[in-house]
């Protein structure tokens, strides 16, 4: 009796598992939805930035009504655990089950640099919203992919001539987190900073799983004009706070990479804070209609401000749309589809004017931003604005592209003791 | 006359290379996927299920295998069969090394020794920038080209390669734990004392017990970076070995079918909630303690005890 149940229950299983799977995909009707495949870390270390990503995502299509050009639109979001090998199984089921126009999302350098080979591979348009990798557009351009967001050392190489036009700072100590993010963030500033006369003394390279910042903070040199820091999440508001505790907030500058007073985390920040100065290609407090907008609209949505991550996919999102317009909504046409993601040209975003350059990364302002207390809470005002930041600075492409990759060892630091 | 277990795992094989062709892409993707997990929760198994020694370091082995491939393809453009060695034989290696100091320790000292072993690994991967490009893992690993008349970088034809990779295994291992060898482990599991009594040399029976599930998890680790063409520390990592360990537990500790059922389960679990609830995580964890609770010996071991 047992056993023929046993049997029984196997054989259901099986049927559950394996009808649906070898059930055949939907066909592709003339007005069929567009599908836009949507990657994100929804659940791990890294979901309250997901969750941000897609609200972003969410607002802009909500506001066209999720249709364009006479198509709807049908978003499939999947979770990427923001771990390269689930974003490569999940990208496999949006391409080849779910049969999208159009892949986007993604958080993490690795999982866009795991994602890359698999695009290129398929021939399947895709952007990038936030994964910020340098060579992506770069030394290992890809062809499929058109990233809407930033490359890591563009806001940097601005913010260190900045430096050296309005500050008094030439010997900056850097302390940044121990990945390529940090490596390509302090990197950037550093070849732009030296090449004009400023000097890097200190690098101090702290690991992600950090808990407790006073050893590092204990190391910093208190004979540098300034500090250069690069923090994300956790780490961002331990390393404030733990500055303030060393008496050093006020004595000793903090000059940083945007994501370390990014509004998703600066909420949670108090008056140790205060008068951090940072690059980015965006801010919440930044004067722009199309922002007061969006932000509002993203504060009503979601219950708290924008962060540039909600920013950036609500960006892409528009992006996406546009292309689709250009196209008239013929997605099914790969290489059209593609062509049009690359000639996008916005006057008007959130983050101000946005066009591309040749290798896929954005062409953007960068604003030089001051942590400040208006009507109580904490914001990034923008003290500066530098106008159509391409990704090589002023540098010829070429020329650019002959130098190696930031690491953690280049530029060297010539001036370390 | 052949075991009726033997006839239901090669049933269960044939029966997903039966209906393999009529899936559409995904799932078939997803089949791979457990293929080669299962090699992995197999070996796993020869050192938690028949020897009595749960690591928590065991990805250690299949990420450096899988690194093996990702550098040598990437970087020296090696054809298959150099790879699968090197990578097989650099796993086997390292957990000669790491048994030398993990097999002194028993129970809760051996997990914390395997857990040590396998941060220093994740760390090697995360921080020897120039030989595992770091984080930001290894790109455009190509699928193997090995003179047959499909291509492998096909879906089918690469399952049906995972396949009878994972049917290998699996023979080799199920011969291996059935072996006077395989029956000293068990004995040694059930009771370490008696077997030092009756002459074993337990030591070397765990040691290389330990060197053999390394190996078979570097044989995993090569086809994992064939089948992802990409290796990254997030293979080597804490949460891949503790992952392996949780299939172990569901399918049946010490059946060797079962861990290979553990593994398939949890992957196509995984990857099927996920897309219909964001709170997969939810239910993978309700999973587990069902079986914790309602089948301690895992779901292989329930289905046995009944038809017994």
């Amino acid at each position: 009796m047992t056993r023929i149940t046993t049997r029984i229950l196997a054989l259901v299983l099986l049927a559950v598992f394996v009808v649906p799977l070898s059930a055949p995909p939907p066909t592709t009707a003339q007005g069929a939805p567009i599908k836009i495949g949507f990657l994100a870390p929804m659940s791990g270390a890294f979901a309250q930035v997901g969750k941000d990503m897609l609200n972003g995502t969410e607002l802009y299509l909500d506001e066209i009504g999720r249709q364009a050009a006479g198509r709807k639109i049908e978003l499939i979001v999947e979770d990427d655990e923001g771990t390269p090998a689930a974003a490569l199984t999940k990208s496999r089921k949006l391409v080849e089950q779910d049969k999208v126009h159009l892949l986007t999302g993604g958080q993490l350098a690795n999982v866009g640099y795991a994602l890359q080979p698999f695009i290129d591979g398929n021939g399947i348009p895709a952007t990038y919203p936030v994964i910020a990798a340098d060579d992506i557009t770069q030394r290992k351009p890809a062809k499929w992919i058109v990233r809407t967001g930033w490359s890591t050392s563009q806001p940097m190489h601005p913010f260190a001539e900045w430096t050296i036009k309005n500050t008094k700072y030439r010997k900056v100590a850097a302390v940044a987190m121990d990945y390529a993010f940090g490596y390509e963030t302090i990197g950037g500033f550093q070849h732009v900073f030296e090449e004009q006369g400023g000097q890097i003394v200190q690098k101090i390279w702290v690991p992600l799983n950090t808990n407790d910042f006073a050893p590092f903070v204990a190391q910093i040199r208190r004979d540098a004009d300034a500090v250069l820091v690069l923090f994300t999440g956790r780490l961002a508001l331990q390393f404030v706070k733990q500055y303030q505790e060393a008496g050093l907030q006020g004595k000793l500058p903090i000059l940083s990479g945007g994501t370390t007073t990014d509004e998703s985390v600066l909420p949670q920040m108090g008056d140790e804070a205060l008068g951090v100065i940072s690059a980015l290609h965006y801010s919440q407090a930044l004067d722009l209609p199309a922002n007061q907008k969006f932000s509002k609209a993203f504060e009503a949505k979601a219950g708290k401000i924008s962060s540039y991550y909600s920013e950036a996919t609500y960006t892409n999102m528009r992006w996406i749309v546009e292309a689709i317009k250009a196209v008239s909504g013929k997605v099914e046409d790969r290489a059209g589809l593609l062509a049009a993601l690359r000639k996008v040209d916005i006057k008007d975003t959130a983050r101000g004017p946005i066009s591309i350059d040749a290798y896929g990364n954005p062409i953007q302002n960068i604003y030089v931003r001051k942590v400040e207390r208006v009507g109580g809470r904490l914001q990034n005002t923008v003290i500066a604005t530098i106008p159509n930041v391409s990704q090589f600075w002023t540098y010829k492409p070429e020329d650019y592209l002959k130098r190696p990759l930031y690491t953690r060892d280049y530029p060297p630091c010539k001036h370390c003791q | 006359m052949i075991p009726r277990r033997v006839l239901a795992g090669l049933g269960a094989a044939a029966l997903a290379g039966l209906v393999a062709p009529a899936l559409s892409a995904y799932p078939l993707t997803l089949l791979t996927q457990a293929a080669i997990i299962a090699i992995l929760a197999m070996s796993l198994d020869v050192l938690l299920g028949y020897t009595g020694l749960p690591s928590l370091g065991h990805a250690a082995y299949f990420g450096i295998a899988a690194y093996a491939v990702g550098i040598l393809t990437t970087e020296y453009q090696c054809a298959f069969l150099t790879c699968l060695v090197s990578g097989v034989a650099l796993a086997a290696l390292t957990a000669a090394v790491f048994g030398l100091l993990a097999i002194r320790a028993s129970g809760t000292y051996f997990l914390m020794i395997t857990l040590a072993l396998g941060m220093v690994v994740w760390g090697l991967a995360f921080r020897w920038v120039s030989m595992t490009k770091g984080d930001n893992g290894i790109a455009g690993v190509p699928r193997p080209e090995l003179g047959l008349p499909w291509s492998l970088s096909a879906p089918l034809p690469f399952f049906y390669f995972a396949l009878a990779a994972a049917v290998a295994a699996w023979a080799v291992l199920g011969l291996l734990v059935r072996s006077p060898f395989g029956m000293g482990l068990q004995g040694i599991r059930e009771s370490e004392s008696r077997m030092r009594a009756l002459g074993y040399n337990v030591w070397l029976h765990k040691y290389l017990a330990f060197v053999i599930a390394g190996a078979f998890a570097g044989f995993a680790g090569v086809f994992w970076a064939y089948y992802n063409g990409f290796v990254s520390p997030a293979d080597v990592q804490l949460v891949t070995s503790v992952e392996t360990l949780l299939m172990v537990a569901l399918g049946g500790p010490g059946t060797l079918a079962g861990p290979a059922l553990g593994a398939t389960i949890i992957v196509f679990l995984k990857n099927f909630v996920s897309v219909y609830t964001k709170r997969w995580l939810l239910i993978l964890g309700a999973v587990y303690i069902g079986v914790i609770l309602f089948a301690p010996r895992g779901v292989l071991g329930a289905l046995r005890r009944r038809s017994t």
